[in-house]
């Protein structure tokens, strides 16, 4: 059941989407991003949800795999729709009952904010689906290389990034593992209480942190055996280059944002 | 004799509805007799390990039953720990579960949350911590002050103090230094001897299996391939050595014997055996 969770995970493809360099894609996301917080008309967020479409129609990703994406936070978005529709201050009231207000505004808040977040998670998604994590890192390290002035560890914060997420499925299948050695001795996860439950966590989260320990110590050695000295002078494998695909990527991207912030300004 | 445990057509299929799905267990069956010692051996993705984690109910078939004393264990799912109880299960390299203080409480867990208290509790934990052969001054020690060898054995002992009626270990020696491997399976053998208890070993050697099983069960690729006393499962040694998997070492020297042309029997599996064989052939005065 642990390894139905989708946490950034990647589907291998050969599309254009995949075969763009991690950089453009990771400024594509954040143009999206800013596009987003940029729209403010149905017209926009209709715009932006066509760029999503075209986007995931090019990466071939499954609508459900993305869909699914969208169930950890569906608490928040529920919350939040919740949130701006009743408490919103309008002009004019549609119903209304004690301190529970439905206006017009707060039904175009509540409907805005929704989009929003369901077509950020779904962007960033897109993102993960479409970029192995190594890719993704990679990418990351060559955009912050210039911070490295400022003596920003970059490299360090890379490398620790791709072993975490390098460890997640592992620590997944050894969480799996213990729960199944404790449930055989008869531990019970799911009645008692909230205290009580959270007593019962005990047996599985301290054999997991111990077990994260050994792995960070043997990686370490691992690491330093091979020499292993950070990221002085060290030289990829595989150099990113940006190729005529990755600038017609960001120029569609950079279109979009203007488009966005065209229709803001004529108040669309 | 009535079997202790049965498993009828049990099939385990993972990741149903996605394109990863795959049986890992599929239409097995077998018997387990009270006070027997089974061996259960199979290749790395045999289906081993989810075949026995069906045995206290972990996983649930796909399809098929598990009973024990001829009721379904599934019969009250709500009871499923009652029957984690019964069947307690050795999961492979368990020093990695051991989570509490001392040693003494880590073995307490398991009869702890059967309800036990007191005298009984104490009982059961030195009783468990004797079989197991965790000395008694270890009782009182943090479990990670001890070493890999020493964990394991207060892992099984965590296991042998719910008293269960079938006690399944899934590879209880792996990556244990030869002596070590030795003495842990004597207390094993033991335990089976004296309790008279049913014991399923899972194992990767054959000459483990070979030495303590009293019926073997092999499985190849999700199915059971043979199943039946040592001496009949390695009678088939061809057969088995063209499935990939292991014979005993004495097997294959024998094997090795027959095929340069000394009549010995190339089913035998044990030392004793073969030297029996090859005396016999010496006073019956053959070529050697």
């Amino acid at each position: 059941m642990l390894k139905d969770i989708t946490l950034g995970q990647y589907f291998p493809g050969n599309t254009p989407a995949h075969k763009l360099d991690p950089r453009t894609k990771i400024l594509l996301v954040m143009l999206y991003i800013i596009a987003l917080f940029c729209a403010g008309s149905f017209v926009a967020y209709g715009l932006m949800a066509l760029t999503l479409a075209v986007c995931v129609r090019i990466s071939r990703v499954g609508l459900r795999a993305l869909v699914r994406g969208l169930k950890p936070v569906l608490f928040i978005i529920i919350f939040t729709g919740v949130l701006n529709l009743f408490f919103t201050p309008g002009a004019r009231d549609l119903w209304a009952w004690g301190p529970f207000h439905i206006t017009d505004t707060g039904l175009r808040n509540a409907a805005f904010m929704v989009l929003r977040i369901m077509l950020l998670i779904m962007g960033t998604f897109l993102m993960t689906y479409t970029t192995s994590p190594i890719a993704l890192t990679d990418g990351l390290e060559r955009l912050l290389n210039g911070l490295k002035r400022f003596h920003v560890p970059v490299h360090e914060l890379a490398m620790m990034m791709s072993i975490a997420l390098r460890f997640i499925p592992t620590l997944i299948e050894e969480t799996d593992k213990i729960m199944s050695a404790q449930k055989a001795r008869g531990a019970d996860f799911e009645s008692g209480n909230l205290l009580q439950k959270a007593r019962a966590m005990i047996p599985i989260l301290v054999p997991l942190f111990i077990s994260a320990f050994r792995r960070a110590d043997e990686l370490a050695t691992a690491m330093e055996c091979r020499c292993y000295h950070g990221g002085e002078g060290r030289t990829k494998l595989h150099v990113l280059k940006y190729e005529r695909r990755d600038y017609l990527a960001l120029t569609f991207g950079a279109v979009i944002l203007a488009l966005v912030i065209a229709l803001r300004a004529f108040g669309l | 004799m009535e079997s202790i445990l049965q498993v009828k057509n049990l099939t385990h299929t993972y990741g149903i509805g996605t394109p990863f799905q795959r049986s890992a267990v599929e239409d097995v069956s077998f018997d387990v007799q009270p006070g027997e010692f089974l061996g259960i051996i199979g290749h790395t993705g045999s289906g081993k390990s989810t075949l026995i984690q069906h045995l206290n109910g972990l996983l649930r078939p796909t399809a098929g039953q598990v009973l024990l004393d001829g009721r379904d264990i599934w019969e009250a799912p709500k009871k499923i720990r009652d029957i984690r109880f019964q069947v307690g299960l050795v999961f492979q390299y368990p020093e990695y579960q051991l989570f509490e203080e001392t040693v003494y409480k880590d073995i307490a867990f398991g009869p702890m949350n059967q309800g036990r208290t007191g005298d009984e509790l104490d009982h059961a934990i030195r009783e468990a911590a004797r079989l197991a052969g965790v000395r008694d001054e270890h009782l009182e020690k943090s479990p990670f002050e001890l070493s890999g060898g020493q964990k394991r054995r207060v892992a099984l002992a965590g296991v042998l103090a719910m008293e269960p009626k079938v006690l399944v270990l899934d590879e209880p020696t792996a990556g244990l230094d030869p002596a070590g491997r030795e003495n842990l399976m004597a207390n094993i053998r033991d335990y089976h001897r004296n309790k008279g208890a049913t014991v399923i070993l899972v194992s990767h050697s054959m000459d483990e299996i070979a030495r303590n099983a009293d019926r073997i069960l092999v499985l190849k690729s999700a199915h059971v391939l043979m199943s039946g006393p040592p001496a009949e499962v390695f009678a088939r040694s061809e057969e088995l050595l063209s499935a990939g998997l292991d014979v005993p070492q004495v097997t294959r020297v024998a094997m090795a014997l027959r095929a340069r042309g000394v009549n010995v029997d190339s089913a035998v599996y044990t030392a004793e055996a073969l030297e029996r064989e090859l005396l016999a052939l010496k006073r019956g005065g053959a070529p050697c």
